[in-house]
C-alpha cells in the first residue's frame, strides 16, 4: 500500500459517514417511501395507546432477558413462558391473533424507562407491585398474573426445617436487590446471626450455592425452583416453608392512558374467569351458543362488551381463550408441576379452589 | 538428530533451569500448566456429552454440554430472525467474510474497488437485505435481529465510521486557526470519554425519543449504533491524535514547503505516517469496542452473547455444566475473532516497518 492509496482509502473512509447521515435523515422520515423502518414505538403518545397498537399491527411487549418459566426462548426459537403467554393473550384480545406481538427483552435497570418512553406498550416482566412503583413512578399496575414471594432452599443435610433456625448461617443471593434487603430485615427482626454473599447474576450465584459457598440461597420462590433444576443434584436441596416478603407479579402499562389499561386489566380478568366458568381452549367453541347468559356474555353473543373496550370485535374474551387457553392452562404449560419448574398452584389457585385469584365479573 | 536434541537442551539450559531458584519455578509453573491444560481438555473433550439430550447432560455433569450448543446454534447466530428468511442473513455474511477475506490477500485485483464497494455499497445493501419490507422482500423488523448477527452488524458498523469520524475530529482538534471547529472538536471528544459507554448507549436509548417528536419512528438499534459511534469516534480520534503527536516537525514543514495545500499535506504526507503508528492502538479500541457491543443487553437487544444468557434460562435445559458451557461458547467465539483481528494487525504492523529502522 503507498501513501497514495492511503490517501485514497481515506477518502473512501468518510463516505460512509454520508451513507449514515443520509440513513438517518432517511429513517427520520416519516414519510419514507421505505416505511416501517422504524422496529420500537416513538416517544410518548399517552391516550392513545390502543389506536397506536391497532395501527402499526402489532404490541410491543417487554418481558424479562430470560427466567424460567416466566420468557425465556425456547429449543425453536419462540418467547415462552407465563408473561409471554399473557402478552399473546393480550394481542389475541385486540387482533384475535395470539402472535400479533414483538417482545422486547428488558434488563432490570431499563423496564420502566422504556415503558415511560413508549419503547414498549405493555410491561410483563415479573414485576413486583409495590406502592412506590404504582404511586410515584408514573405506572399503572393492572392486576396479578402471578403470586410470588421471597424463600429459602437450602442442603437437605443442614438438618433445618424451618428458616427460624436459620442461625449462623451464609446467604447466597442477588446484588441491589429488594430481595437483599427482605433477607436482612427478616434475619435482623428474628435475631439471628447471618452472613450475606451476594452476587450479580442469578448464574453465579446458584454455581457459588452449588459449590457450598453459603449455607442458603434466597430468592423468588418461582426463581428457587427454577435454578434448583440447575443444581448438580436437585434431591439434596429442600425449600423451607416460610415466605417472608409479598412479591406480587403483574403486568403494568403507562398511567393516564386509562382505555389502553382497561384493555389489559379486562385481558387479565377474562384469563382468569374463563377457568373460573370452566371455559378452556378445547372447549369454548362449543359454548359459543350457550344458553348460560354469563357465557353468553364471556364469549360475545351477548353484549357489547368488545366495543366498550375500543376494541372491534366482541368476541375478544372468546379470542383469548380459544387462541391461548385461560389462566390454569396457561399456568399448567409454564411453570406448573408438569413442567421443569414444578411449582403447584398454591396462592395462585382460584378463590374457588383455596387461592386467593379472583376476578371481577363481566356484566 | 543429535545436533536437535543438543540444542534443545541448551535451550532448556539457558531459560529455564540456569539456577537453583528458576529450576523450581519452571517445575511449579510446568506442572500448574500442565494440571490446567489436563482440566480444561478434560472438561471440554474427555467427559463431554457431545450427543444426546439433556437428560445425558445431567448424568454426566463433569464435562461440557455440547447438545445446548447444537440446539441452540442457530439463535445464538441469528436470534429471533425468522428461520425461512436466514438466507438473508447468510447471503450478506459471506459476502462480509468473502470481502474481507479479498482485501487481507494482497494480490487481489481491484482492491481498491473492493474497499469502496465493502465501505459504502456493502452497508446500504446489506441494510436493504436484512432489514426488507422493499421488493418481494418480507419485513423483518431490527427487533427480531439478535444473536452474532447483531454483534457483526454493531461492530462493523460502529468500527467502520468510527475511524473517518475520529480523524476528522483529531484534526480538528489540531486546527489552531480554526478555534470554533477546534472548541468544538475538545467539547465533543471530553464529552463523549468523559461518560461510560453504558451512559451513552441509555442515553440513546431513551432520551432521544423524548427529543423528537412521536411520530418520527426511531430504530432502537440505530439508536444503539449512533451511541457507539459517538462513543468509539472520541476515542480513535484520541488514538489517531497520538499518531499526529508522534510525528516530527519536519513532516508538516516540510510538506509546506513544497507548497502542498493543507488536505493534500495531511492525505499524503502527515496521515500514511501517522497512521502506522496508530496501528496498536486502532486496533485495542476496535477489539474493546467488539466486545463492548455485548453491553447492548442492558437496552433491549439480545447480542451474541445476550442469547446464550436467554437460552441458559430454558427450564427445560436446567443442568450445572448448561451455563458454564454457554460461557465457555461465548469465550470461544469471541477470542477467535479478536485473536484474528490482533494477528492482522500485528503483520500490519511488521509490514509498515519494513524498511523503516525500529526505534
Amino acid at each position: 500500500m503507498t501513501f497514495k492509496s492511503i490517501g485514497r482509502g481515506l477518502i473512501a473512509f468518510s463516505l460512509p459517514i454520508v451513507f449514515a447521515l443520509g440513513t438517518l435523515s432517511f429513517t427520520l422520515n416519516p414519510a419514507s417511501a421505505l416505511g416501517g423502518f422504524g422496529g420500537g414505538g416513538g416517544g410518548g403518545g399517552y391516550g392513545k395507546t390502543l389506536e397506536e397498537v391497532k395501527d402499526k399491527g402489532y404490541i410491543q411487549c417487554g418481558v424479562s432477558q430470560g427466567l424460567p418459566g416466566f420468557s425465556n426462548p425456547d429449543d425453536a426459537g419462540n418467547w415462552s413462558g407465563i408473561d409471554v403467554e399473557f402478552c399473546n393473550a393480550v394481542a389475541a384480545a385486540v387482533f384475535g391473533d395470539p402472535t400479533k406481538v414483538q417482545f422486547s427483552p428488558l434488563s432490570a435497570k431499563v423496564r420502566f424507562e422504556s415503558l415511560r418512553s413508549g419503547e414498549v406498550d405493555l410491561l410483563a416482566r415479573n414485576t413486583t407491585w409495590t406502592f412506590d412503583r404504582d404511586v410515584a413512578l408514573g405506572l399503572e399496575f393492572v392486576g396479578v398474573n402471578y403470586y410470588d414471594g421471597q424463600g429459602f432452599m437450602v442442603r437437605r443435610n443442614l438438618g433445618v426445617n424451618s428458616a427460624f433456625e436459620l442461625n449462623n448461617v451464609s446467604v447466597c443471593t442477588n446484588t441491589g436487590t429488594t430481595t437483599e434487603l427482605n433477607a436482612a430485615d427478616f434475619f435482623r427482626a428474628n435475631k439471628l446471626k447471618y452472613k450475606i454473599v451476594a452476587f450479580e447474576k442469578a448464574d453465579e450465584v446458584v454455581a457459588a450455592y452449588d459449590a457450598e459457598r453459603c449455607d442458603v440461597y434466597t430468592t423468588d420462590r418461582s426463581g428457587l425452583a427454577a435454578q434448583r433444576t440447575k443444581l448438580a443434584n436437585p434431591r439434596e436441596h429442600k425449600v423451607l416453608p416460610e415466605i417472608i416478603s409479598k412479591e406480587p407479579l403483574g403486568p403494568v402499562v403507562r398511567q393516564g392512558d386509562e382505555q389502553w389499561a382497561d384493555v389489559v386489566r379486562w385481558t387479565l380478568n377474562a384469563l382468569i374467569n374463563a377457568e373460573e366458568m370452566g371455559l378452556t381452549s378445547a372447549n369454548i367453541s362449543s359454548q359459543k351458543n350457550s344458553d348460560n347468559p354469563k357465557v353468553r356474555r364471556f364469549v360475545g353473543t351477548e353484549g357489547e362488551f368488545g366495543t366498550a373496550l375500543g376494541l372491534d370485535d366482541n368476541a375478544w374474551a372468546y379470542n383469548i381463550v380459544e387462541k391461548v387457553g385461560n389462566y390454569g392452562e396457561i399456568y399448567e404449560r409454564t411453570v406448573g408441576p408438569k413442567t421443569p419448574l414444578g411449582l403447584s398452584r398454591g396462592a395462585n389457585a382460584l378463590w374457588t379452589n383455596g387461592g386467593i385469584l379472583y376476578a371481577p365479573p363481566l356484566r | 538428530m543429535k545436533n536437535w536434541l543438543k540444542d534443545l537442551r541448551y535451550w532448556l539450559q539457558e531459560n529455564l533451569f540456569f539456577s537453583y531458584k528458576n529450576s523450581i519455578l519452571s517445575v511449579v509453573a510446568g506442572l500448574f500448566l500442565f494440571w490446567l491444560a489436563y482440566q480444561l481438555v478434560n472438561w471440554f473433550f474427555l467427559q463431554a456429552v457431545w450427543v444426546g439430550t439433556i437428560e445425558d447432560c445431567r448424568i454426566h455433569q463433569e464435562g461440557a454440554c455440547w447438545p445446548f450448543v447444537q440446539v441452540r446454534i442457530s439463535q445464538f447466530l441469528y436470534g429471533f430472525y425468522p428461520s425461512e428468511e436466514r438466507w438473508r442473513v447468510n447471503i450478506i455474511l459471506f459476502i462480509f467474510f468473502a470481502g474481507i477475506g479479498l482485501l487481507v490477500y494482497e494480490r487481489t485485483p481491484y482492491r481498491g474497488k473492493i474497499v469502496f464497494f465493502m465501505l459504502c455499497v456493502f452497508p446500504l445493501l446489506s441494510w436493504l437485505v436484512l432489514r426488507g419490507g422493499i421488493l418481494w422482500l418480507t419485513d423483518v423488523p431490527t427487533g427480531r435481529w439478535g444473536g452474532f448477527m447483531l454483534t457483526l452488524v454493531l461492530a462493523s458498523v460502529s468500527i467502520v465510521s468510527s475511524l473517518p469520524l475520529g480523524i476528522l475530529l483529531a484534526l480538528g482538534r489540531r486546527a489552531n486557526s480554526l478555534p470554533f471547529v477546534k472548541a468544538f472538536c475538545v467539547v465533543f471528544i471530553e464529552f463523549w470519554r468523559g461518560v461510560p459507554v453504558i451512559t451513552v448507549l441509555f442515553a440513546t436509548a431513551f432520551m432521544l425519543p423524548l427529543f423528537l417528536p412521536a411520530s418520527v419512528n426511531f430504530d432502537q438499534l440505530l439508536r444503539a449504533m449512533v451511541g457507539f459511534i459517538l462513543f468509539s469516534s472520541a476515542y480513535m480520534a484520541e488514538i489517531v491524535r497520538g499518531g499526529l503527536e508522534g510525528l516530527q516537525r519536519g513532516q508538516y514543514e516540510a510538506s509546506d514547503a513544497l507548497g502542498m495545500s493543507y488536505w493534500q499535506s495531511r492525505t499524503r504526507v502527515i496521515l500514511p505516517q501517522a497512521l502506522k503508528l496508530m496501528i496498536p492502538g486502532i486496533l485495542l479500541t476496535i477489539i474493546g469496542l467488539f466486545k463492548d457491543t455485548t453491553l447492548v443487553l442492558i437496552i433491549g437487544l439480545l447480542d451474541f452473547l445476550g442469547m446464550i444468557q436467554a437460552g441458559i434460562a430454558d427450564p427445560r435445559w436446567g443442568s450445572p455444566n448448561v451455563p458454564f458451557t454457554g460461557y465457555a461458547f461465548a469465550a470461544i467465539v469471541y477470542f477467535c475473532f479478536c485473536y484474528s483481528m490482533s494477528i492482522y494487525a500485528r503483520y500490519i504492523e511488521h509490514k509498515f516497518s519494513e524498511g523503516r529502522e525500529r526505534r
